[in-house]
């Protein structure tokens, strides 16, 4: 497989060219003090010469010296938001005469073009693809949106202090399958050594008349990931993890990271493949038609799982061990793998900074020391 | 054929600054479906014309500051078939609940130049410690949308959906950065019940409470973050002594932290 070498003076032609083939293309953008995705027109939208610092519970978007474009971590936004919405309307009913019309709520065909995914992002996404669209209960909405998808992955060169990726398996490094995969090299002249992973990412770098990269640049480019990864330094102990944690349902941390827990439910919602979601009916104010909606949700509202009675899971202990343990443990009976991806959103994004590493990690190890604190 | 009666609507105030009622005017879009829905009973913020009980609906506004409002309140629940309050004094007691923390005494000697002429409780309560309520919609004021979902829902006989959630879940599908985390800047959304669509944060205002504690309101936990953020325990205690002073959840936490000497103020 030939290698590639994109200048950064002409990455503006890549998303115009991307654009010409009719994809909406979907790449961080710096926003009201975040780096977040959002569609993009040029490449003067990207966050040229961003970087971010994170740590629990604290972001902050900082300038870097060398005008790298991909140089910052996981946001907090993921690409989930494109595919598994926040809110939509699935259907509206009408009153005609003495029935019912049901009316579905079409989704719009759109080609995407998600630029500068990581690997941890791209993870995410076949997680999703496993639990949406990988088994009977297919959720065609999902589906829809996911079906003309095309992936230009970045391999990370800038982890933040809140990544994990390594120790998932997930990055720095972008496992594919993905179309084109870029490495961003800033020292010397700015460009991106570009590999190809499938038929339309070879026909773009074609249409795009890229040299092949010089063997120097594949060489360098291949040590980004592994620098990156030498600089993480927080951990998830992934095997076996599963079953330490479903052996220990009943420590005693459980009911300690209630207590500093907020039950705000920010976690799930940076997660990006948390997929809760709850469906509402409403009325027109004259009852003559009504509609559904879904809408995110997450298992740390009492609501989520109130039925009769009250919720099953009425306590945030309860609430943390359920979603702790689903994205850590019984994911894995459910969709084969890990629910986490390493991405530490949910670190970063947690107001007051819970660290689902250390929780799990204390949590895992009672059964060698019972010392819990 | 005979046309069915419509519903009987009642919009009382007790101690309250009306603004809760007047975002019921505010639906300027769907006022005229709501009043085609409903027959307008007892509205005097709207129209003088008064026809008598029983309501089918009532909405309630304020809190229970007198003897009077108390005993008047009573008879509002006789008058009505479903009674639901509206906004945060009705149903928390609003920001003169401040005098639950206080000496209402010494309050009214600072203000009123002949206290002797006032006739008012120690407290301000909400309705729903005095008579059976049928819902209760939050918010300071009420949300407008809030408002015609439970007009809505009470007309076509089913649940209102008003989820009990923090503000943060909002923010989030509305995909506003975290004013918090990303800003530094001091916010109540993490325990703060949803209804106003996260406006402040959406604006990069921290949240100020206005819809009382969530569900699972934790407010302990979020003073860590608080603190963090240069905020000392007498300001912590001062954000949670608002509009919804005397929702247990955020009294809990005001009088935990408030120097020893009646709300901070």
């Amino acid at each position: 497989m030939d290698i590639w070498s994109l200048p950064r003076s002409r990455l503006g032609e890549l998303i115009a060219l991307l654009r010409a083939r009719g994809y909406d293309v979907v790449g961080p953008t710096p926003r009201d003090g975040a780096i977040v995705y959002d569609s993009i027109e040029s490449d003067a939208e990207l966050p040229v010469g961003l970087g971010d610092e994170q740590s629990p519970g604290q972001y902050r978007v900082v300038p870097r010296d060398d005008g790298a474009v991909f140089g910052f971590a996981a946001g907090p936004g993921s690409f989930k938001r494109a595919f598994h919405v926040p809110e939509e309307r699935l259907y509206r009913v009408q009153r005609e005469g003495k029935t019912l019309r049901f009316v579905p709520e079409p989704v719009a065909p759109r080609k995407v073009a998600l630029l500068g995914a990581r690997g941890c992002d791209l993870s995410a996404l076949r997680v999703l693809d496993r639990v949406l669209e990988g088994d009977r209960y297919r959720d065609e909405r999902y589906a829809a949106r996911r079906s003309e998808v095309l992936l230009i992955a970045v391999h990370c060169g800038s982890p933040s202090s809140t990544c994990f990726c390594s120790s998932m398996g997930t990055g720095p490094r972008a496992g594919g399958p993905w179309d084109l995969a870029l490495t961003e090299l800033t020292s010397g002249e700015h460009r991106f050594v570009v590999e190809t992973g499938s038929p339309i990412g070879l026909a773009l770098v074609r249409e795009l008349g890229l040299l092949t990269a010089s063997t120097l640049d594949k060489i360098h480019a291949a040590k980004v990931p592994v620098v990156a990864a030498q600089r993480i330094t927080r951990r998830l102990e992934a095997d076996g993890l599963g079953a330490r944690l479903a052996k220990n349902l009943d420590h005693p941390r459980f009911a300690q990271v209630a207590e500093r827990c907020l039950a705000c439910a920010n976690c799930t919602q940076v997660c990006p493949t948390c997929f809760c979601t709850t469906i509402e009916d409403f009325t027109d104010l004259d009852g003559a038609g009504a509609e559904r909606r879904r809408r995110w949700d997450s298992c740390f509202n009492p609501e989520f799982s109130y039925i009769h009675g009250g919720p099953v899971r009425p306590s945030t202990r309860a609430r943390y061990r359920q979603w702790m343990t689903h994205k850590l443990s019984s994911w894995h009976e459910q969709f084969g793998s890990s629910g986490c991806v390493g991405c530490g959103r949910c670190i970063t994004w947690c107001p007051v900074g819970i660290d689902i590493t250390e929780e799990a990690r204390a949590i895992a190890s009672a059964g060698t020391s019972e010392k819990a604190t | 054929m005979r046309t069915p009666k419509k519903p009987k609507l009642a919009v009382f105030k007790l101690a309250s600054c009306d603004g809760c009622q007047l975002s019921l005017l505010d639906c300027e879009d769907e006022l005229l479906a709501v009043a085609g829905a409903v027959e307008i009973a007892y509205f005097l913020e709207a129209s003088s014309r008064i026809v008598k009980a029983p309501y089918d609906l009532t909405l309630v506004e304020g809190s229970i500051t007198t003897a009077h409002d108390a005993e008047r309140l009573q008879q509002i629940r006789k008058m009505s078939k479903k009674l639901i309050t509206i906004g945060a004094c009705a149903t928390a007691g609003g920001i003169q609940a401040l005098r639950n923390f206080a000496d209402v005494a010494e309050y009214a000697r600072v203000v009123y130049a002949r206290p002797e002429y006032l006739s008012t409780l120690a407290t301000s309560t909400a309705v729903a410690a005095h008579v059976p309520v049928d819902f209760e919609l939050r918010g300071c004021p009420v949300s407008k949308a809030q408002l015609l979902e439970v007009l809505n829902a009470f007309l076509n006989g089913r649940p209102p959906r008003i989820g009990s959630h923090s503000v943060c879940l909002d923010c989030k599908r509305k995909g506003t950065v975290c004013v918090m985390v990303a800003h530094g800047t001091p916010c109540l959304g993490p325990v703060t019940h949803s209804g106003c669509d996260a406006l402040c944060p959406s604006y990069t205002r921290g949240c100020f409470g206005c819809f009382g504690p969530s569900a699972s309101a934790h407010p302990s936990a979020l003073r860590p973050a608080l603190t963090r953020l240069g905020k000392t325990d007498a300001e912590v205690a001062r954000l949670y002594a608002t509009f919804n002073a005397a929702a247990p959840t955020f009294a809990a936490e005001h009088q935990a932290l408030a120097p020893k000497k009646g709300p901070a103020a």
